[in-house]
């Protein structure tokens, strides 16, 4: 196997781990145009730092973790209504472009920077560039298993949640960031405009097969990372095949595997509510995820 | 600044800006309302893989935005509304799929930097007399459908059961009014690219909503503002070294923060 194919299934494997993980939050949350937000923030972030002379990485980092938090904070219950993302991040664009404009004025190659953070650049990863994506990508992990049970009662009943003590919005604007972690980290990997395939696709063919949380939550990573696995292998024996829209196809292929079914029944069935029975067991449990936070 | 007529790829850029600036404005105002904004983005990023299949097999690329924007719509009406979660999981799931498989287009399709970023950022000052022509009857046919539908729409925006109860066809007109947002996307994509067609789309018709609840005078006040912006951008772009995109969001940015601020939700 060759070098870069090697690093290219090193990353992808955390990457896709991460956004599984913090994916299938994002679903459960319905936050899912937040987390396309956050990609463009990502694009835009790259771009500002590559106009300023700073490296690309640092300016997605930075852009993104902090437009997740203040996602996260600004509106009540912290979901940021759909108008406000699209709002905002509309004019993010507006930025990124002006950003390529004064880049390309300065020098830089013009579009080439613009294609490779709205496209990624996977199979063109240094060594340390796959260890920083190993690592951040065990951040973003560790940080979503740590809040994985008060996050699951808040999102499931915040009211509840709440009067158990968890603190809501501070589990919101800790799982934005998080997810803000995951796109900047995905940004790499399949670039700003295709992270949805690996934060909504996988996560929501999770949702389709199963309402158990934890299994779900299991689910959303290994599928996620069977995404760039498979991805990769097309990429190899395909080679003409970008591989950021392999990663995204397989992706989407088992999402759409997942809700064949719900599909083609859709016809016959009043739609059927998969949370009523995990909120009632949430609510059940209450007690004992406002034991866990209070430890924390 | 007197010159600004002199030039004909200024004064088509008007025209087209001005068309593409009414239908978003009313499209804009029922999306918002309807609360489809994500569905907007998602219609908007699926005209960027039609143009590119479209210019990859050498057909003309309204073929391209026009029959990708309608074939999403069809799709996303297929995604039943009911359970947030799913919903918005299989738009976006739509979304990177229509994403990723532009970027397999463009990549086939050779001049890959330069078409991509005219596809994502648009050709402002490159529309042709023959475009225009083309967006005004598009616009002509946006606007009759939704002025024609625009009670029933209403009603079943504002209270879908109470609607179906009086016997409105919510579904039809689900997709009625989606095939519609398609048209207009696709049209207003095509000017300004894929990427900033929220900006028309989302920003004058929220301003409008913080500003009065009256449906007519919103949807007047949505299209008056997205004009408003567009020309100013425009013309900002004309008279600065800023990029037209730049200036059009700015603009539309600043007046909805300024009303957000300075105005409690009616």
């Amino acid at each position: 196997m060759q070098e870069f194919m090697r690093n290219a299934l090193v990353a992808g494997t955390f990457v896709g781990l991460a956004a599984g993980l913090a994916g299938w939050f994002v679903v459960l949350r319905a936050q899912v145009f937040a987390g396309d937000a956050l990609g463009h923030v990502a694009f835009t972030g790259a771009l500002g730092a590559a106009a300023a002379g700073i490296d690309a990485r640092a300016g997605i980092f930075a852009a993104t973790i902090l437009a997740g938090a203040a996602l996260g904070g600004l509106g009540e219950r912290a979901r940021a209504d759909d108008v406000v993302i699209g709002s905002l991040f509309a004019w993010t664009l507006g930025l990124g472009v002006l950003f390529l404009s004064i880049f390309a004025r300065s020098g830089g190659a013009n579009g080439a920077e613009a294609v490779r953070v709205l496209f990624g650049t996977i199979l063109g990863l240094s060594a340390a560039e796959v260890r920083a994506a190993v690592a951040l990508g065990l951040l973003a992990c560790a940080l979503v298993l740590a809040i994985a049970r008060p996050l699951l009662l808040a999102s499931l009943d915040p009211s509840v949640a709440a009067a158990r003590g968890v603190r809501v919005r501070l589990l919101d604007v800790l799982f934005l960031a998080a997810v803000g972690l995951v796109a900047a980290e995905a940004t790499q990997a399949v670039g700003a405009l295709l992270l949805l395939g690996l934060l909504a696709a996988p996560a929501g063919a999770a949702h389709r097969l199963t309402a158990r949380p934890y299994l779900g939550l299991a689910l959303s990573g290994g599928i996620a990372v069977g995404s760039v696995w498979l991805g990769l292998a097309l990429v190899a024996c395909v080679p003409a095949l970008p591989p950021s829209t392999a990663i995204v196809a397989v992706a989407v292929s088992a999402y759409l595997a997942a809700a064949a079914p719900a599909l083609l029944a859709v016809a016959r069935r009043p739609p059927r509510r998969p949370y009523a029975a995990s909120a009632a067991r949430a609510r059940a449990n209450a007690s004992t995820a406002s034991e866990t936070s209070a430890g924390e | 600044m007197a010159g600004l007529f002199h030039y004909p790829f200024m004064v088509h850029a008007l025209e087209a800006g001005t068309i593409v600036a009414v239908v978003a404005g009313v499209a804009g105002w029922f999306m918002v309302l309807r609360r489809q904004t994500f569905a907007g983005h998602t219609l908007a990023l699926i005209a960027f893989p039609g143009a590119a299949a479209a210019a990859l097999a050498g057909l003309p690329l309204e073929l391209g935005y026009f029959g990708s924007c309608g074939l999403g719509a069809l799709a996303l009406a297929g995604v039943r509304p009911g359970n947030r979660s799913l919903e918005s999981a299989a738009t976006g799931s739509l979304q990177a799929l229509a994403l990723a498989l532009g970027y397999l287009f463009v990549d086939r399709y050779h001049g890959l930097l330069s078409g991509l970023d005219s596809l994502l950022f648009g050709t402002f000052l490159g529309v042709t007399s023959g475009q225009v022509v083309v967006l005004l009857g598009v616009a002509g046919v946006a606007l009759a459908l939704l002025s024609a539908a625009w009670r029933p729409l209403l009603f079943a925006s504002i209270d879908p059961a109470a609607a179906r109860a009086r016997g409105v066809p919510v579904r039809l007109l689900g997709l009625g009014f989606l095939l519609v947002l398609g048209l207009a996307v696709a049209a207003t994509s095509e000017i300004t690219g894929a990427l900033l067609v929220f900006a028309l789309l989302v920003m004058p018709a929220a301003t409008a909503q913080r500003l009065t609840t009256r449906p007519a005078l919103g949807i007047a006040l949505s299209a008056a503002i997205a004009l408003a912006v567009t020309w100013g951008g425009l013309v900002l772009a004309y008279s600065t070294v800023y990029p037209v995109g730049f200036c059009v969001t700015s603009l539309a940015f600043g007046l909805y923060v300024t009303v957000r601020l300075a105005r409690r939700p009616c």
